[in-house]
């Protein structure tokens, strides 16, 4: 495997679902290319950094209190 | 909503017409479902417009939802039919853009086009970031701005692959179905997309404009980016 190649199943590589038939030859890249293996880190930490993000929308109180008052309506919750 | 079994709870509480399930879901999804409409519209005000339709619908689909997909698949499923919706019946005025209609700009700003370039070359190796916690880079307030920066500015198809698959964790063949796109355009944008945040953490983490990145083809018959 060359650098553009593993570049390629870089992203696959890092969530875990790399095709079996390319992964000692990326596995072997990785080992013996430097700036691919440090490349391959940041994508992963990249994608870690990526998945703890919390996007926030405006503050929206009457519009929260339609949608309850709608789901209330649809649904009716049942007092026991 | 994180394992099927939680989901299974969840819909049955939601079924029993518990509001609290109900605000909890809302607050769970909200910013992340206003950020994923804001791909469709450059207008603020529509992307809650869209995302408010999305909740009606939930609302109104909850009773035959099969579980078919995930919940989270489901609802962003139904936000992409509202915003098509509410963006076409919006292209008619002339004054509210709608950035999604020509998808221009998807190369832009990219470090390489996949299976192109110069074999095994690096224009100039990437500096290792020297971390000794990872997860300082997004455990700290400026750095999730600067990915937060970074995703919003990129190209609309892109931010939405990179939003639904890796912000939300949706499975490749589920973002493929919500999109309407191919395995491989998919799998090439969020390739883009997650090296376009690299390179903003990159820039950020070594306080330096001139980045790393493999010599490709498309980079060298551009040129030097400045």
């Amino acid at each position: 495997m060359n650098c553009i190649e593993a570049i390629d199943v870089m992203g696959d590589a890092a969530e875990d679902r790399l095709d079996p038939s390319c992964s000692a030859g990326f596995q072997e890249h990785m080992e013996e290319c430097p700036p691919c293996a440090t490349y391959y880190e940041q994508l992963r930490i990249t994608r870690l950094a990526l998945q703890n993000l919390d996007p926030a929308a405006p503050e929206a109180p009457a519009r929260r209190a339609e949608l309850i008052a709608t789901f209330r309506r649809a649904f009716g919750e049942k007092k026991n | 909503m994180e394992n099927h079994r939680e989901e299974e709870a969840l819909l049955a509480r939601l079924g029993r017409g518990e509001e609290a399930a109900f605000a909890a879901l809302v607050d769970q999804l909200q910013g992340r479902l206003y950020a994923f409409a804001r791909t469709f519209t450059t207008s603020p005000a529509l992307a809650e417009d869209i995302v408010q339709e999305t909740w009606l619908a939930v609302i109104r689909g909850l009773g035959g939802f099969e579980g078919r997909s995930s919940l989270r698949t489901w609802i962003f499923g139904i936000l992409v039919r509202r915003a098509k919706t509410v963006a076409s019946r919006e292209a008619r005025r002339p004054e509210v853009p709608y950035p999604g209609a020509n998808g221009h700009g998807e190369n832009s700003g990219e470090e390489w086009d996949l299976g192109y370039g110069r074999r095994g070359l690096w224009e100039r190796a990437p500096a290792p970031w020297g971390l000794e916690d990872p997860a300082a880079v997004f455990q700290t307030k400026e750095a999730l701005e600067i990915i937060d920066q970074a995703v919003r500015e990129m190209p609309e198809t892109q931010r939405q692959v990179v939003l639904l698959r890796d912000v939300e964790g949706l499975e490749s063949a589920d973002a493929c179905n919500i999109l309407g796109l191919s395995e491989t355009n998919q799998r090439v944008l969020l390739h883009r997309g997650r090296a376009r945040v690299r390179r903003a953490l990159d820039r950020y983490l070594q306080g330096q404009t001139d980045l790393a990145g493999p010599l490709t083809g498309s980079a060298r018959t551009r040129g030097e980016r400045s």
